[in-house]
C-alpha cells in the first residue's frame, strides 16, 4: 500500500471519529452456485468466505456484517431475481460469490447499472478484463486464460509435443483452451468440446486413445472432471498419456471423490495449500478447524475476497458510502492473502503467481496436492492493456 | 351469465381486479419498494404464458410438457432482434409471438397425430430438441444466452428502462390478451375446442376438422406463450437456454394445475402464488421445493380443480 | 485402429443401452399394465445410487451396497406405490405428471437435507478399477465389462420370467387389457405392487451400477428419465422387447453421434461449422429418432396393445 493510501486510510479514520454518518454495518449479496453438480465449488466460496467474517465475530473491517446467502442454482435467471433482490430490495453495499461465467456474464450488466460492487471469488472472464473493465468490478482470482496458460508454460518446459485438448462447450471451456493455446508451442492432437455437465466420457477416451498423443490436457469443473478423471483411469490410459489440468480439477474436492487414480496428476494454481507463509498457514489451520477438511482454491478465493472487504472497510474506516472512497481502498487490497503476494493490476484483475502442484500420496498415506515449482512470477493477463482505467 | 357456456369474471369483479393492478406500482412507489413492482411484472408475465397452457390442457385436452419452446423461442427472437439493432416493442413483441406461432404450427402438425401419453411425450421430445439447438448454436450464445444491452423501447418518450412505466407495459399486453382469450373461448372456435376436450370421437363424426381446429388451438396457445417470452427477455434483459429446459415445461404446468386447469383465472391464479410463495420463502429457506412439491401434491390428491375449484367449494 | 475403436465405441453403446434398459424396463410395465406415467422413475434411480453410496461407504463392500440399493429402493417404491400412487391410477395423465412431478421436487429436497447438496463418492471395487485386454490393442474397463454383463443378465432373467412364467403371463395380460385380465381373476393390486417393486429394484440396479462411472447426485435421475422416456416411447409403450430395442437403439445412437458426427462434419465442411453442427446435431440425434419414430409409427416399433 501507498503512503497515500495510509494517509487517506488515516483521514478516514478521524473522519469517523468525528461524524456519526458512517455506515452501521455493511451488506453483502453472496450469490454463489449451492446445489446441483457444481455446488462443491459454491459451498468452498462460500465456506471460506464466512470463515473471515466468523474470525472478526461476524464483522468485516470492524463493521457488522451482514451477508445474505443466495443460491443461484447454476442458472442465469435465478441469478438475476436473486441479483434484482439485492440491488433493489436490500440494497446491498457488495455483492460477490459467483462461480461460473455463464451465470456472472448475464446477471453482471444489472449489477453495474445498480451502481454496486462486484467482487468475482471465481471465474475471471475475458469481457471485463479488456475495453469493459469496470471501476465496480474486481477479480480476486484469476482471469479464465491464467492457469491454462500457466500450464501450456509447463508442457513446453517439458517438451510435450503432441498434445489433445479436451474442454465443455461453453466460453468459459473456450477462453481455457486459448490461454493453453497462447503459451504452448507443439501439435495438438485433437481438439474435443464436450457437453457441458456430460457426465460419461466413455466414447471421447476411446477416441483420444486412438488420435496417440503424448499428453492430455482437460478442463472440466467440477463433477464433470471427476468423471473424467475416473473413467480415464480405469481405461488405463494414464500410461499411454499423462493427464494435465488446470487446478480447478484437480483440488481437494475432486480428491476426495475420485481417491487413488488421482495420484499423478499436474496442475496448475494461483496457491496450494502447502505454500509457507503466515498468511497461509493460518488460513489452512482455521479452515480445518471449522470446517474437519482441507481448503481449496474456491475457499482460497472465497477467503480472500472476504478478506479484500474487510481491509477496504477498515481502510475507509467504515465510511464505505463514499463509493469512490471505497473503490480506491479496494484497489489498493491491503491484506495478506494466503497465495502471497497479490495485487491488482489497472483491470482490477490479480498480479500474482502462478505453481505447479501434482497430487501425490504424502508420508501419513493422505492423498493431497503438492506444490512442486513455480511457474509464473508476477503474471498479469493479456488483456488489461486493452482496458482504459487508470 | 348469457349462457350456461359462458367463460371469464363478470364485469365488477374483473374492474375491482384491473383497477387495483393498476394502482399498485402507484402504491409501492409510495412505500418505497420498487423490487415489488419488477416482481409483479413478473407475476404479469408468467400468468399469461400459463393462461396459454391453461388453453391448451384446461380447454383443449391437449396435455402438453414442452410449452418452454414456445417462450424459448419468443424470448430469442426479441434478443437476436434488439442484437440486430431493431430496438423497437412494436416490432419485437409481435415478431416474438410470430416465433411462438410457427414453431407450434411446426410441432402441433406432428404432435396431434397422436394422443394421450404419445402426445406428452413428443411435445417434450421436441422442447428437448430446441434446448439442445440452443444450447448447441454459438449464435444464439450457447449456454451462455444472450444478454440484451438494452429493452426494447416503446416511443412517445417513455422510458422502458423505467420501472413503472415497463409495468404497464406489460399490464396492457397482459390485459389485452386476456380479453382476447376470453372472447375466443366464448367464439365458435373456442366453443369447439371444448367439445373436442370432451369427446374427440364424436366432433369428429358431426363432421367438425377435428386436427385443423386442434392445430389452431395449438398456434394460438404458442403465440402467446412466444409473446411471453419476448417480455421475459425485456424484464430479465438476457436470455438463457434455462428458459426451455423441461422442468420450465414441468413448472408452468405446475402453475396451471394449482390455479385450476380450464378455469380462466386458473393461470393467473397459478403463476401469482407459486411466484410469489417462491419469493415469500426463498429468504427463509434453501428448501422451497420442498414445501411447493408437498402442496403440489396436496392439490392434485385431494383438490384436483386447482385453488380455483377450492375457492368456490369453500365460498358455495 | 479404427477397428479395435470401432469394438470399443460398440462396447460403450452397448453398455449405455442396457443400462437404459435396465430403467426403461419398470418405467415400460408399469406404463403399459398400469396406463400409469411416472416421472419420479428417475428419482427411485437417485435413491438407488444414494443407498449404494451410504451402504459402500459403511461396509466397505460393494455386492452387499448393491443388495441393500435394490431390497431398500424397492421396499421403497412399493411404499410409494401403496401410499400416493394408487389413488392416481384412475386419474388423467395431466394429474399423474404433476403428482409425479411434486414427488420428484420432494424426494431432491429431502436427499439434499439428508445427504448434502454436494455429490458423494461411490467408488468401483478396487478389483475392478483397471483395464482389461480383450485383444490387441483394444483395453478396456474392467467395470464397464462388469456392468455390462449385469446388464444382459437381468435383461435375460427378464425375459424368462415376463415370456415363460405365471406372473409374466399375468404381466403381458395387464399390459394387453387390464380389464379383461382383471375379470380372468389376476389379482391386479398385488400384481401393481409388485410390478412396481421390481421395477424399483431395476432402478437401483443401474443407480447402483452407474454411480461409480457417472456421479451420485441430487437431480442425477432427471437427465436419465428423459432418456428412459425416449426408449421406451421409440420401442412401444408396454413391450419389454420394445424396450430392449429402443434401449440399445438410443445407447448407440448416442455413442455413435457423440463421436462420428464432429468427424464427420469437420471431414466435410469448414471447422467453425464442424465445431457446432456436429455436437448440436449428436444431442439432438436421439430425440429425431424418437420424432421420427412417432411420425411413421405413432404408437412405437412394438405396440403392446393391439
Amino acid at each position: 500500500m501507498t503512503k497515500k493510501a495510509s494517509l487517506l486510510a488515516g483521514i478516514a479514520l478521524l473522519a469517523l471519529a468525528s461524524t456519526a454518518d458512517a455506515a452501521d454495518k455493511i451488506k453483502v449479496g453472496f450469490m454463489s452456485t449451492l446445489s446441483g453438480p457444481g455446488a462443491a465449488l459454491g459451498v468452498d466460496i462460500r465456506d471460506g468466505f464466512e470463515l473471515v467474517a466468523k474470525g472478526e465475530g461476524g464483522k468485516l473491517g470492524g463493521l457488522t456484517a451482514d451477508i445474505s446467502i443466495a443460491d443461484d442454482q447454476q442458472s442465469p435467471d435465478t441469478g438475476r431475481q436473486v441479483v434484482e433482490r439485492f440491488t433493489k430490495r436490500d440494497r446491498v453495499d457488495v455483492i460477490t460469490g459467483m462461480v461460473f461465467s455463464n451465470v456472472l456474464l448475464p446477471v453482471m450488466p444489472a449489477i453495474l447499472a445498480s451502481g454496486t460492487v462486484y467482487i468475482s471469488p471465481n471465474t475471471g472472464p475475458e469481457d471485463y478484463a479488456a475495453e469493459k473493465c469496470d471501476p465496480n468490478f474486481f477479480v480476486v482470482s484469476w482471469q479464465n486464460e491464467d492457469t491454462a496458460s500457466a500450464m501450456g508454460q509447463v508442457m513446453n518446459d517439458r517438451s510435450l509435443k503432441n498434445v489433445y485438448l479436451i474442454a465443455p462447450n461453453y466460453p468459459g471451456g473456450r477462453e481455457t483452451l486459448n490461454g493453453f493455446k497462447r503459451t504452448y508451442k507443439g501439435a495438438i492432437a485433437g481438439e474435443v468440446y464436450t457437453r457441458l455437465g456430460q457426465l460419461d466420457y466413455a466414447a471421447e477416451i476411446a477416441t483420444l486413445r486412438a488420435a496417440r498423443p503424448d499428453a492430455v490436457f482437460f478442463f472440466l469443473p467440477g463433477g464433470m472432471g471427476t468423471n473424467f478423471i475416473k473413467q480415464y483411469v480405469s481405461a488405463g490410459a494414464q500410461q499411454d498419456a499423462r493427464l494435465y489440468t488446470p487446478g480447478y480439477s484437480a483440488d481437494e474436492d475432486t480428491i476426495k471423490s475420485v481417491g487413488e487414480p488421482m495420484v499423478g496428476i499436474l496442475n496448475t494454481a494461483q496457491w496450494a495449500h502447502d505454500l509457507d507463509n503466515p498468511a497461509n498457514r493460518k488460513f489452512v489451520a482455521d479452515f480445518q478447524k471449522a470446517y474437519g477438511r482441507l481448503p481449496t482454491m474456491y475457499a482460497q478465493q472465497g477467503y480472500d475476497a472476504a478478506q479484500l472487504i474487510a481491509a477496504a472497510v477498515r481502510d475507509t474506516g467504515g465510511r464505505i458510502e463514499d463509493k469512490a472512497a471505497f473503490r480506491q481502498a479496494l484497489h489498493a487490497a491491503r491484506f495478506d492473502s494466503p497465495r502471497g503476494r497479490f495485487r491488482f493490476n489497472t483491470n482490477n484483475y490479480p498480479i500474482q503467481d502462478y505453481y505447479l502442484r501434482e497430487v501425490v500420496k504424502d508420508g501419513a498415506g493422505r492423498i493431497t496436492n503438492k506444490t512442486i515449482g513455480k511457474v509464473y512470477t508476477d503474471y498479469a493477463d493479456p488483456f488489461a492493456a486493452r482496458c482504459k482505467m487508470k | 351469465m348469457a349462457s350456461t357456456l359462458h367463460i371469464g369474471l363478470r364485469p365488477l369483479p374483473t374492474l375491482v381486479l384491473v383497477a387495483s393492478l393498476v394502482l399498485l406500482p402507484v402504491v409501492l412507489t409510495a412505500v418505497d419498494q420498487p423490487f415489488y413492482i419488477v416482481l409483479a411484472s413478473r407475476v404479469l408475465i408468467y400468468a399469461l404464458i400459463a393462461s396459454s397452457l391453461n388453453l391448451l390442457i384446461g380447454y383443449g385436452g391437449m396435455v402438453s410438457l414442452g410449452h418452454a419452446c414456445f417462450v424459448g423461442a419468443g424470448a430469442y427472437t426479441t434478443a437476436v432482434l434488439v442484437h440486430a439493432g431493431i430496438g423497437s416493442a412494436w416490432l419485437a413483441w409481435p415478431a416474438a409471438a410470430l416465433a411462438g406461432a410457427v414453431l407450434a404450427a411446426m410441432i402441433g402438425a406432428v404432435s396431434l397425430r397422436t394422443r394421450g401419453v404419445y402426445f406428452i411425450m413428443i411435445t417434450l421430445a421436441f422442447a428437448q430438441m430446441a434446448y439442445y439447438v440452443v444450447v448447441s448454436l454459438r449464435a444464439l450464445g450457447g449456454d451462455d444466452g444472450l444478454v440484451l444491452p438494452r429493452r426494447t423501447g416503446y416511443g412517445f418518450g417513455l422510458d422502458p428502462h423505467a420501472d413503472m412505466t415497463f409495468y404497464y407495459a406489460v399490464l396492457g399486453v397482459v390485459v389485452l390478451l386476456m380479453a382476447g382469450l376470453r372472447r375466443l373461448l366464448n367464439a365458435p372456435l373456442g366453443r369447439a375446442l371444448q367439445a373436442i376436450r370432451d369427446n374427440d370421437v364424436r366432433m369428429e363424426a358431426i363432421g367438425f376438422p377435428v386436427f385443423r381446429i386442434q392445430l389452431a388451438g395449438f398456434v394460438i396457445a404458442g403465440a402467446t406463450a412466444g409473446l411471453g417470452g419476448g417480455l421475459l427477455a425485456d424484464l430479465n434483459q438476457q436470455v438463457s437456454p434455462s428458459l426451455l429446459h423441461w422442468t420450465q415445461s414441468g413448472t408452468l404446468m405446475v402453475m396451471v394445475i394449482l390455479g385450476g386447469a380450464g378455469r380462466f383465472l386458473g393461470g393467473v391464479l397459478g403463476a401469482a402464488v407459486l411466484l410469489l410463495a417462491q419469493e415469500l420463502f426463498s429468504d427463509v429457506t434453501t428448501h422451497t421445493a420442498l414445501g411447493i412439491g408437498l402442496v403440489l401434491l396436496a392439490v392434485v390428491l385431494f383438490a384436483p380443480a386447482g385453488l380455483a375449484g377450492l375457492w368456490r367449494q369453500v365460498a358455495r | 485402429m479404427p477397428l479395435t475403436l470401432l469394438a470399443e465405441q460398440a462396447l460403450n453403446g452397448l453398455q449405455l443401452g442396457l443400462m437404459l434398459f435396465l430403467l426403461a424396463a419398470g418405467l415400460t410395465l408399469v406404463f403399459g399394465i398400469m396406463d400409469m406415467i411416472n416421472l419420479a422413475h428417475g428419482t427411485l434411480y437417485m435413491i438407488g445410487a444414494y443407498l449404494a453410496a451410504t451402504v459402500a461407504e459403511a461396509s466397505g463392500s460393494f455386492v452387499a451396497a448393491i443388495a441393500a440399493a435394490v431390497v431398500g429402493t424397492a421396499v421403497i417404491g412399493m411404499a410409494l406405490e401403496l401410499t400416493v400412487l394408487r389413488p392416481l391410477y384412475r386419474r388423467s395423465h395431466l394429474h399423474q405428471v404433476l403428482a409425479t412431478f411434486a414427488l420428484i421436487l420432494i424426494a431432491n429436497e429431502l436427499v439434499r437435507i439428508i445427504w448434502g447438496a454436494q455429490p458423494i463418492a461411490l467408488n468401483m471395487p478396487a478389483a475392478l478399477s483397471g483395464p482389461v485386454e480383450l485383444a490387441p490393442g483394444l483395453r478396456y474397463p474392467a467395470y464397464r465389462l462388469v456392468v455390462i454383463g449385469v446388464g444382459l443378465a437381468a435383461a435375460l432373467l427378464l425375459y424368462v420370467v415376463v415370456v415363460h412364467t405365471r406372473v409374466g403371463m399375468w404381466l403381458r395380460a395387464g399390459a394387453s387389457d387390464r380389464e379383461m385380465a382383471s375379470a380372468m381373476g389376476v389379482n391386479t393390486a398385488w400384481l401393481f405392487t409388485a410390478a412396481f417393486g421390481a421395477g424399483a429394484a431395476l432402478c437401483a440396479v443401474a443407480g447402483a451400477l452407474l454411480g461409480p462411472l457417472l456421479a451420485v447426485q441430487v437431480g442425477m435421475g432427471e437427465n436419465i428419465l428423459i432418456l428412459a422416456f425416449v426408449v421406451i416411447v421409440i420401442g412401444g409403450i408396454g413391450s419389454v422387447r420394445g424396450a430392449l430395442v429402443g434401449a440399445l437403439l438410443v445407447g448407440i445412437l448416442d455413442t455413435v453421434g457423440r463421436t462420428a458426427l464432429p468427424a464427420l462434419f469437420r471431414a466435410l465442411a469448414s471447422p467453425e461449422v464442424a465445431s457446432e453442427a456436429g455436437p448440436a446435431l449428436a444431442s439432438m440425434l436421439i430425440y429425431v429418432l424418437m420424432a421420427g419414430v412417432l411420425c411413421f409409427r405413432p404408437r412405437g416399433l412394438f405396440p403392446a396393445r393391439g
